[in-house]
């Protein structure tokens, strides 16, 4: 067996590899665990001259994030990275960096938000923004989160979009968890990123513009509707762009993969890390017969709506798997969302909610079998289920 | 598909059971082979028990929830014994390998263990000898790649004095002393 290629990354090793190698005009950031590692290998390679980057050490997330919009008004190719609370107190420039149109790429681990304080992957801090106008990506393991931040310089710079792109990964878990990764080199990422030509400059004094004006009744109505837009055209950008990267380097992307899930019966929706230890439950349950599949949702903005409801549409049940939760009393962010996805549909799967792993609570083969058991006693009217569930939490 | 292989180290914070398990881990992936290596992370007190982990094996590797049923289990610290359960989960045919003077059938006795099988290594008694500290971790490795086969050791040396030339540029001793540990506790590791 001929030796593969593959090298020992942590995900946040690889994050930072792929800024390296995509060499950013700015970065901008604020160390916050269990992200800093990322910024702080980044900040090495700007002092080891392997980069040409502009590095900002700024005293917050919020300065970071300010730091990162006027770079990018004036025309540069700008990264950061930030976790948690860390993009919470970015919440307010994250608006406004979708708002004016700043094509920034963040890379983001995913943490629990305080109170009480932890330091574990959940996904409340992503959903926390999920309305700031961010195209919102999440990863598997680092070798999907590698690949991700590569495809989101393209996709955020993109004429059709210029919109701000958050890539993430689930803290500790991939953060700072050693796996095999393949890397490409440096003049293939090189290549496939390109150079960024920003249609318009703060910097370029021949044809002055303005960002950041007072825009009220008039205007703002139409300024935000066209970032909808924007998201809205983003989803074929993001899948042109996911081809584009299958076909130079072999790995393919859209907007979900579906693991067992053409000929299933029951199946689960998942985000991130859990989506790899779901496999294992899968194939397990159909060694037994049972024909479960699994849908792992990559692209959680712009939302695939239509293409998720086709994909989910001939199955019989459905759990929708949050790492967060609303608070509502409904269930979480995810399965309002494919919940919702699912109304047009003439028949519609039966559709529950089980919300899990808050704080970093660890989930296991056996606790996503037990889900797929209860949603195999659904299917055949042996049970029924309440539409939101805690998943091993102590009651 | 082949069986994966999931390793479990016990230790106190400071005495490198993380960095064995990415040492390891870099090591295998060099073979070509897939893995995984992550420690619980906790308070990181100096001495406070804790524990890391490895997944070995030759397809991909998606499962990303913690190891629960190692089939090998390395204890650093012959102390936690009795106080932390270090065979908890572990495979009837499983591989204990415990950091002590003692003779395995000792430690056998202690936990009263049925079945498994059990070595030990004196990584402390090695480590005070060649790097004048009792740093286990490296010692622990050539005891363990001995017992598991799961990477040659020559192909460890390489890579660990890789990783260590890195680190400890300009202090050859220590590289020196560390890939001597892994080969005395390759040569030295005793079985029942």
């Amino acid at each position: 067996m001929p030796v593969r290629d593959l090298k020992a990354r942590t995900g946040n090793e690889a994050m930072a590899e792929a800024m390296r190698q995509i060499n950013p005009d700015v970065v901008a950031a604020y160390p916050i665990t269990p992200a800093t590692e990322i910024v702080q290998i980044f900040s090495g390679f700007c002092a080891d001259g392997l980069v040409d980057t502009e590095f900002v050490a700024v005293e917050s997330e919020h300065s970071a994030m300010s730091a990162c919009i006027g770079a990018s008004a004036a025309g540069a190719r700008v990264m950061t990275g930030t976790s948690s609370q860390g993009l919470s107190l970015m919440a307010e420039m994250l608006y406004i960096a979708a708002g004016l149109r700043c094509p920034l790429v963040l890379a983001e681990v995913n943490r629990a938000l305080s109170a009480p304080i932890n330091i574990h992957c959940d996904h409340s801090d992503t959903m926390s923004v999920r309305d700031a106008g961010w195209i919102q990506i999440f990863s598997e393991n680092a070798q999907e989160a590698y690949d991700n931040l590569i495809q989101a310089v393209r996709i955020a710079e993109h004429p059709d979009v210029l919109l701000p792109v958050m890539v993430t990964t689930d803290g500790f878990i991939i953060s700072h968890g050693l796996e095999a990764v393949q890397l490409l080199p440096d003049a293939e990422v090189k290549s496939f990123v390109g150079r960024y030509q920003p249609k318009y400059s703060l910097l370029d004094t021949d044809h002055p513009i303005t960002v950041g004006s007072l825009d009220f009744t008039d205007y703002y109505f139409e300024h935000r509707r066209q970032v909808a837009e924007a998201m809205d055209k983003a989803r074929s950008v993001i899948l042109e762009l996911g081809e584009e990267f299958a076909r130079r380097f072999g790995r393919s992307y859209g907007f979900f993969e579906g693991y067992r899930l053409d000929d299933a019966v029951i199946a689960i929706v998942v985000l991130g890390s859990t989506a790899g230890t779901a496999r294992v439950a899968v194939d397990a349950l159909r060694n037994q017969g049972i024909k479960a599949g699994l849908l792992k949702l990559r692209v959680f903005r712009p939302f695939p709506a239509r293409e998720l409801a086709a994909a989910l549409s001939n199955l019989q049940a459905i759990a929708v798997m949050d790492r967060s939760d609303t608070l509502a009393g409904t269930g979480g962010p995810l399965f309002h969302e494919v919940r919702s996805a699912l109304y047009d549909l003439g028949s519609r799967p039966r559709v529950v909610n089980q919300i899990y792993g808050l704080g970093g609570r660890d989930i296991t083969v056996e606790d996503i079998q037990e889900v797929y058991m209860s949603l195999h006693r659904l299917a055949a009217e042996k049970e029924s289920l309440p539409p939101v569930q805690y998943l091993g939490v102590r009651e | 598909m082949e069986e994966m292989l999931e390793i479990r180290w016990h230790g106190r914070e400071g005495q490198g059971a993380k960095t064995a398990a990415l040492l390891l881990g870099e090591a295998v992936v060099q073979t070509g082979k897939y893995m995984q290596a992550f420690p619980d992370y906790g308070p990181e007190r100096m001495g406070a028990p804790m524990r890391a982990y490895n997944r070995i094996s030759n397809d991909p590797i998606r499962i990303h929830s913690g190891v629960t049923s190692p089939k090998v289990v390395a204890v650093l610290d012959s102390t936690l014994l009795g106080k932390v359960d270090v065979t908890q989960g572990m495979h009837e045919d499983g591989i204990l390998l415990v950091n002590t003077s003692h003779a395995p059938g000792e430690i056998r006795s202690k936990l009263q263990l049925m079945g498994k099988r059990v070595y030990t290594i004196d990584a402390n008694r090695i480590s005070l000898e060649l790097l004048g500290r009792p740093m286990p971790n490296t010692p622990m490795l050539g005891a363990l790649i001995k017992v598991t086969a799961v990477v040659g050791l020559e192909e460890l040396i390489d890579d660990t004095r890789r990783k260590l030339e890195k680190k400890f540029k300009h202090r050859p001793e220590v590289i020196a002393g560390n890939l001597q540990a892994i080969r005395r506790a390759f040569q030295e590791v005793r079985a029942e």
